[in-house]
């Protein structure tokens, strides 16, 4: 099957090959993005695993079974293969693999991307796979020269012996009927040549000249594509639909209603959303009418004040200490806002299913659609597209599971798109949260006491694959406050679950991304409390943690802390270890007469134990900064009247070009095993950025976004 | 009715007319480099080039164009596959991460060193304000404009 594109060949090409074993089939996806350096499969081929098949013409070719959204796993997994391999990396391509058991992300055990695990969950795996597949090519190598594998060497590609040399090509066939060793060698990290090494992303040249293909470009001959008014909340229903208006615009071919909103069919985009847009639709909203953001925070403050699901309980927090500092924070929902609005691509035949789709979670979603269109999971084939930004938003199925239904009922393939305005008001949020914390000093300005409550929904009891643990601590509600680094002798710190309504999610950092804002926020009134300066202060209490300790030193140092500024600019600093990976920011920030904060200058040391890519780690890191200091800027998720009241970006807004500080990312150097990189630059800069308008303004911004209308000139 | 579109002119079949100018690119002519991100003018992934102008192709009427020329990310390479300096400095910087908004990032880019061959910072940020990214890449973006700004000023 090919799409039609007149302009560019887009073509999923599949093909099967046999592994080396002989036992599985796997079939490859050749995406067209990779500047043609994914060749096709000949019956000559090297194909020791899944994710690796070697070619006569020297290709070697990684699958690749992660999903891409921006963070560079299409590079990072080949990357990880190539260096064990000895390849030469000038000959290295990558297609995105099929959904199959043997692509399962080992951090989860099922095939999914998220939680900044592909490199941590696939170290090993590929390592391994590399070293294996390199130990059949050098024993082809010596049995076809008669010298003893032993003294054989691998050199980019390349089997040498004294004055001899082959191809990995060259070897390709012979290799194939090697018996793969059971146990292989893997390098000294100080011998590695690609890993760490800043090689040129893999998928660049599809995304400069138009080619690369998200899921929104798929185009399937007889597609229907439809767009949908969608429940407003969870549990809201459909009361009455009167579809008349939207029959009767032009290309409109069929109106479904789901369990989760109605759907408009029609022959393109724009018939389908004026379709959608003449709907007339009556809502039930059950328990959730007239729910508004005041009673989401009364209900998550209740939980903060109450929370009694204990998460962290040391020495006795009952003491009296010289000095208290109380302070409640808070932060609203926040919905991903991905640059490519969700959609999927679905084909329910009679004999199977196929999606095509930009999704985080294929593994899941060949199960959930094996139910949906009662077929077995291994009739269910996913094609995994490049995805337009995911930032956990892309783990949910709500864009799979509709496609499919519609897909399933109407008999034709169908192209669902939510709009913009449809999967803001609708979707699923970064958790609303309140923590009310109390702190205690002792007369000399030591911290003594540390008591937080946490109000919040939890992740796991809507992820629909994790179940809260007997302690009733939803760790993704607590995570930023619990694990804090800071020594402090007494301590209790709790949950208290509270559901306001709306869908809650993963969002880039996850529970990190509001509670390393309250947390990092409160210790900073701690330290202004004991008299102490921020960053030594957090020195101070870190006595036990040398990796925090050195991303927080060497961002006060890179950035200057404690010398003078320009007049107007203050400095503010974070520290939070998120998916393994430590960072430290100090962001440097004035305050415009109007009250709103320009931020010049966010400085960021990062330890993620040992690198697979410098770039693409500065990148990510960048990257997390800007969405990070987006949400802390203007992202707010509100309700009114049992509705979502934002739906585009202009109640949305998200960092402009014009707003960009200048980010310095330093990569601090480490021999540990590596920690993740897409999520852990978001969360120190909410409250590093904060403590930084605290030093500039003497006003402590303790909910976010930031209300600047606190910091308005007189 | 007939568009041109990259130094070709293009039918736009009857079922298309009354479409915007984006859908008709993506829909009918599978130019689907072009991207849809909100469809209201806010984010600047359709962003084209019509008459040199950079325009939002997500609220252009596909009627309203006449004889103007459009110019979409696809038609800026060269006819042998040689890259404009603007998708040599993309790649040089290693600028996209999920790439979604880069097409609309690049064509604005295009029309702004026409205009401004040696941009200020002033310059870039009114020409590129309105182009939204959600990776983050507005740091790279900016030393890409700058490196592009250098080529086309070396005389590439």
């Amino acid at each position: 099957m090919s799409t039609t594109n007149d302009s560019h060949a887009f073509e999923t090409s599949r093909r099967g090959f046999m592994a080396g074993s002989g036992a599985a089939l796997v079939v490859g996806f050749t995406l067209p993005s990779m500047g043609g350096r994914a060749l096709a499969a000949t019956d000559t081929a090297f194909t020791p695993n899944a994710w690796l098949r070697i070619t006569p013409d020297n290709r070697v070719t990684v699958v690749c079974g992660s999903s891409e959204m921006g963070q560079g796993v299409l590079t990072a997994i080949p990357q990880l293969m190539a260096e064990e391999l000895d390849a030469d990396w000038a000959t290295v391509g990558v297609e995105q693999a099929p959904v199959s058991q043997a692509f399962n992300n080992p951090a989860f055990g099922m095939q999914a991307t998220g939680g900044s695990t592909t490199v941590r969950g696939h170290w090993d795996v590929m390592r391994n796979a590399g070293a294996t597949a390199r130990a059949m090519l050098v024993a082809a190598a010596a049995e076809q020269w008669k010298v003893p594998a032993g003294e054989c060497r691998t050199e980019a590609g390349h089997v040498m012996h004294g004055s001899k040399k082959l191809s990995y090509g060259q070897l390709a066939e012979a290799a194939s009927k090697q018996k793969a060793p059971e146990k292989v060698a893997l390098k000294d990290p100080k011998d590695f040549k690609i890993l760490g090494q800043r090689k040129a992303r893999l998928d660049t040249a599809g995304k400069t000249n138009g080619s690369a293909k998200f899921g929104i470009d798929v185009n399937l001959p007889g597609m229907l594509v439809a767009v949908m008014a969608r429940a407003p909340l969870p549990g809201v229903k459909v009361a009455k639909v009167d579809d008349t208006a939207a029959k009767a615009v032009k290309g409109v071919k069929q109106v479904i209603t789901l369990p989760t909103g109605v759907a408009v069919l029609a022959t393109g985009y724009w018939a389908a959303k004026k379709g959608r847009d003449a709907l007339k639709v009556d809502w039930d909203f059950g328990d959730k009418a007239g729910l508004d953001s005041a009673k989401v925070t009364a209900m998550l403050t209740d939980g903060a004040s109450k929370a009694d699901a204990v998460a962290l309980k040391a020495g006795d927090a009952g003491i009296t200490p010289a000095k208290l500092v109380e302070a409640t924070y808070e932060a609203p929902y926040l919905a991903h806002a991905c640059m490519e609005p969700m959609n999927c691509t679905a084909w329910v035949k009679p004999d199977g299913v196929e999606i095509w789709a930009g999704t985080q979670s294929q593994g899941p979603v060949q199960g959930i659609l094996s139910q949906v269109a009662s077929v077995d999971p291994g009739k269910v084939k996913v094609n995994t597209m490049l995805l337009g930004g995911g930032f956990g938003r892309r783990f949910a199925p709500d864009f799979v599971i509709d496609a499919t239904l519609l897909s399933k009922i109407s008999g034709a393939p169908v192209k669902l798109v939510y709009t913009r305005e449809d999967d803001m008001a609708a979707g699923f949020y970064r958790p609303a949260s309140v923590a009310k914390f109390t702190g205690g000093l002792d007369a000399q300005g030591n911290a003594v006491l540390l008591k937080a409550g946490v109000g919040s929904p939890s992740i796991m009891a809507a992820s629909g694959f994790m179940k809260i643990p007997e302690s009733g601590v939803d760790s993704f509600a607590m995570e930023g406050i619990n694990d804090h680094p800071y020594s402090v002798p007494n301590q209790l710190i709790a949950y208290g679950r509270r559901e306001p309504g709306p869908n809650v999610w993963f969002w880039r950092s996850v529970g990190h991304s509001q509670n390393s804002f309250f947390m990092e926020g409160f210790i900073d009134e701690m330290a202004y409390a004991a008299g102490k300066d921020p960053f030594e202060f957090r020195r101070a209490l870190m006595d036990k943690q040398p990796r925090y300790r050195q991303v927080l030193e060497v961002a006060a140092e890179k950035a200057g802390w404690g010398k003078p500024l320009p007049a107007g600019v203050f400095r503010g600093i974070a520290v939070v270890q998120s998916f393994g990976s430590y960072v430290a920011e100090v962001a440097e920030v004035s305050i415009n007469a109007d009250g709103t904060p320009k931020v010049h200058r966010v400085v960021a040391a990062v330890d993620c134990g040992m690198t697979v890519n410098p770039t693409i780690i500065e990148r990510q890191v960048e990257g997390a900064i800007v969405y990070g200091l987006s949400a802390a800027l203007y992202g707010r998720i509100s309700l009114k009247d049992g509705r979502v009241e934002q739906g585009n970006f202009h109640d949305y807004p998200v960092l402009r070009h014009n707003e960009m500080p200048k980010v310095e990312v330093h990569i601090v150097k480490s021999t540990e095993k590596p920690g993740g990189i897409g999520e852990p630059g978001t969360p120190p800069v909410a409250p590093a950025v904060a403590n930084a308008i605290f030093a500039a303004t003497g006003k402590r911004l303790r909910s976010l976004p930031f209300d600047t209308s606190q910091l308005k000139k007189a | 009715m007939q568009i041109q579109v990259n130094h070709s002119v293009r039918e736009v079949p009857p079922d298309w007319r009354d479409e915007s100018l984006l859908v008709v690119l993506r829909e009918a002519l599978g130019l689907t480099g072009t991207r849809f991100g909100c469809g209201a003018g806010q984010c600047g992934a359709c962003t084209v080039l019509i008459d040199g102008q950079p325009r939002r192709a997500c609220l252009m009427p596909v009627a309203a164009l006449g004889a103007a020329r459009v110019e979409t990310i696809e038609g800026l390479a060269a006819p042998d596959g040689g890259l404009h300096p603007v998708q040599q400095a993309w790649l040089d910087q290693a600028t996209p991460q999920c790439g979604y908004c880069q097409s609309g990032q690049i064509m604005a880019t295009v029309a702004l060193l026409r205009t401004h061959p040696s941009p200020t910072a002033a310059d870039i940020d009114a020409a590129l304000s309105g182009n939204l990214c959600r990776c983050g890449t507005q740091q790279r973006i900016r030393a890409s404009v700058l490196r592009a700004a250098q080529a086309t000023g070396s005389g590439q």
